[in-house]
C-alpha cells in the first residue's frame, strides 16, 4: 500500500514523475477528467482548513471522481473520542484513498497502519505538509525552470513553519542549492532540521535577522506567516507576529527574477500592492497545488 | 560493602552510576520473586563509580531495553557459581513500548492502545525520535 505521509518518502525520480504528470494535465486537462471515474476521495479534516481541503477536492473532482468527509472534528465521531485508527478502519471501507488532516503529529502515520487503502496526509500539527512541498516544487519548476543552483531564503517563522522544514529537506536533494534563513532568534529553524538537511550535506547557508540585507541575493523569497495556533501563549504570539513583512519599499532591492512564494493563507506578511507584482507567484501557487494534488491521486490510486 | 556472589542468575554491570533504578522499573524486576540487589555508586577502574543489579534467578533479560539505556553495560550469565557468558550490548534500531513520547503535540499522547515506537536516527549521538512526531526521546 502506498501512502504519502512525509515528502522524504518520495524519491527525487518519484517527484520529477509526479510534475511530468501535472505538467502534462496542465496542457491536456481533458484527457484526465475521467480518469477517476466512479473513484471516491475522503477527505477527514479534524482540524478546519478551507484551502487545503477544497484543493483535493478540487483534485478529484478534475480527475472525475467523487469527494466525501467532513471539515472539522466536531462534525466527526472523533468528538464522541472514536481513535484515528477506528475512523480510518471505517472510511477505507468507504472511500478509495483518503487525504487527512489532523492537529496531532504523526495522526497520519498512525492512520497508515490501519488503513486498507491509500492516506495522503493533508498536515498533521506542526510536523508535515507533504502536498504543501508538492505545490512548493511545481511552482518553482514551472517559475524558475529548474531546482539546482537556486538561492531560497525562508522567511518569517521557520519554527513552526512546517511547509519550510518540508521545503528545506526536499530542495536539500539538488545541487548548488543555497539557503538564506530570515527569521527572528525566537523563531530559528529548528536545529535537528538545519543539522540534517543543511550541515551534514555540507550545504552553504546564512542566518540572519535582516530581510533588507539579503533580500538581493535571492532567487526564491519563501514567505511564511506566524501562526497562532502553533504558539502556546497569546503574550509571545503578540511579540513576534509582526516580525517580517514585506512590502514593496523591499522588493525593489530584490531582482527582476526573484518569486515570492508563501504557503498560504497570509494575514499581513505580504503587503497586497505586491499581489500586482509579476515576481509575486503565491496564487499561482495554490493552482499548482491542485495540479500535483492530481497527480498524485494518479500515482497512489495506480491509474494510468 | 559485601554482597554475595549468585549461584546462578545474572549480573547487569557497567552501569551508568546513578541509573540503576531506572533499569530496575524498566525491566520490571519489583514483579520478580527472587532475590536481587541493586549495587549504588561501587568503585570501578574504568568508570570511577558505577551500578551493578544481581539477580539471583534465570531470567531472559529484555536486551533491547538495556541496550537503549546505555549500550555500556555488560549482561553476565551466572551458572553455578561460574560465568558463562558475558554480552556485550548495542544501541537498538527500534525500542518499542519502553518509553513514551513527550511531545504534548503528538498522536500518542490522545490515541488509545497506540505502540509507543522509537527509532535511532542517529547513532553516533544515540538520538532516537518517535516513529509518529519525530520528537526527540530525551532532550538535551
Amino acid at each position: 500500500m502506498n501512502h504519502l505521509i512525509d515528502i522524504m518518502d518520495l524519491s527525487v525520480e518519484e517527484i520529477d514523475e509526479l510534475i511530468a504528470t501535472a505538467r502534462d494535465i496542465i496542457a491536456n486537462p481533458e484527457k484526465y477528467q475521467e480518469k477517476c471515474r466512479y473513484k471516491k476521495l475522503a477527505t477527514l479534516f479534524f482540524e478546519p482548513s478551507t484551502r487545503t481541503r477544497l484543493s483535493f477536492e478540487a483534485a478529484m473532482m478534475e480527475l472525475g471522481g467523487k469527494v466525501l468527509g467532513f471539515s472539522d472534528a466536531g462534525s466527526s465521531s472523533s468528538s464522541k473520542g472514536e481513535s484515528v485508527s477506528d475512523t480510518v478502519a471505517v472510511v477505507s471501507g468507504y472511500a478509495d484513498i483518503i487525504a487527512m488532516r489532523h492537529p496531532k503529529e504523526g495522526a497520519p502515520m498512525v492512520a497508515s497502519m490501519k488503513s486498507g487503502v491509500p492516506i495522503i496526509n493533508a498536515g498533521d500539527g506542526g510536523h508535515n505538509h507533504p502536498t504543501q512541498t508538492l505545490a512548493d516544487l511545481l511552482t518553482i519548476k514551472m517559475e524558475k525552470g529548474h531546482f539546482d543552483n537556486l538561492t531560497i531564503g525562508f522567511c518569517g517563522d521557520l519554527k513552526f513553519g512546517r511547509t519550510v522544514h518540508s521545503l528545506v529537506a526536499a530542495m536539500s536533494r539538488y545541487p548548488g542549492v543555497k539557503f538564506v534563513l530570515i527569521s527572528p532568534d525566537e523563531l530559528k529553524l529548528p536545529s535537528y532540521v538545519k543539522n540534517t538537511y543543511i550541515k551534514d550535506k555540507n550545504i552553504p547557508y546564512v542566518q540572519t535577522n535582516s530581510l533588507d540585507d539579503v533580500i538581493g541575493e535571492l532567487d526564491i523569497l519563501y514567505m511564511t506567516r506566524v501562526q497562532k495556533e502553533r504558539f502556546f501563549n497569546e503574550e509571545d504570539y503578540l511579540r513576534l507576529k509582526d516580525s517580517y513583512i514585506l512590502t514593496a519599499d523591499k522588493m525593489k532591492n530584490a531582482s527582476d527574477d526573484m518569486i515570492v512564494m508563501h504557503p498560504l493563507p497570509r494575514v499581513n506578511e505580504i503587503s497586497t500592492d505586491i499581489d500586482s507584482d509579476k515576481r509575486a507567484c503565491y496564487f499561482r501557487q495554490t493552482k499548482y497545488g491542485k495540479y500535483m494534488r492530481m497527480a498524485l491521486i494518479l500515482k497512489l490510486l495506480e491509474v494510468d | 560493602m559485601t554482597i554475595d556472589s549468585i549461584v546462578n542468575g545474572v549480573v547487569i554491570d557497567h552501569i551508568k552510576a546513578g541509573k540503576s533504578m531506572e533499569i530496575y522499573n524498566l525491566l520490571n524486576l519489583g514483579e520478580l520473586d527472587s532475590q536481587i540487589a541493586i549495587i549504588k555508586n561501587a568503585p570501578s577502574k574504568l568508570m570511577g563509580k558505577k551500578d551493578i543489579i544481581k539477580i539471583a534467578s534465570d531470567m531472559e533479560l529484555d536486551l533491547k531495553v538495556l541496550g537503549y539505556i546505555d549500550p555500556d553495560i555488560t549482561v553476565n550469565t551466572i551458572k553455578n557459581g561460574v560465568l558463562v557468558e558475558k554480552k556485550h550490548l548495542e544501541l537498538p534500531d527500534v525500542v518499542n513500548d519502553v518509553i513514551k513520547c513527550k511531545n504534548p503535540r503528538c498522536i500518542t499522547t490522545v490515541e488509545q492502545d497506540i505502540h509507543h515506537i522509537f527509532k535511532l536516527t542517529d547513532r553516533a549521538n544515540r538520538v532516537y525520535r518517535c516513529l509518529y512526531c519525530e520528537a526527540k526521546a530525551k532532550e538535551d
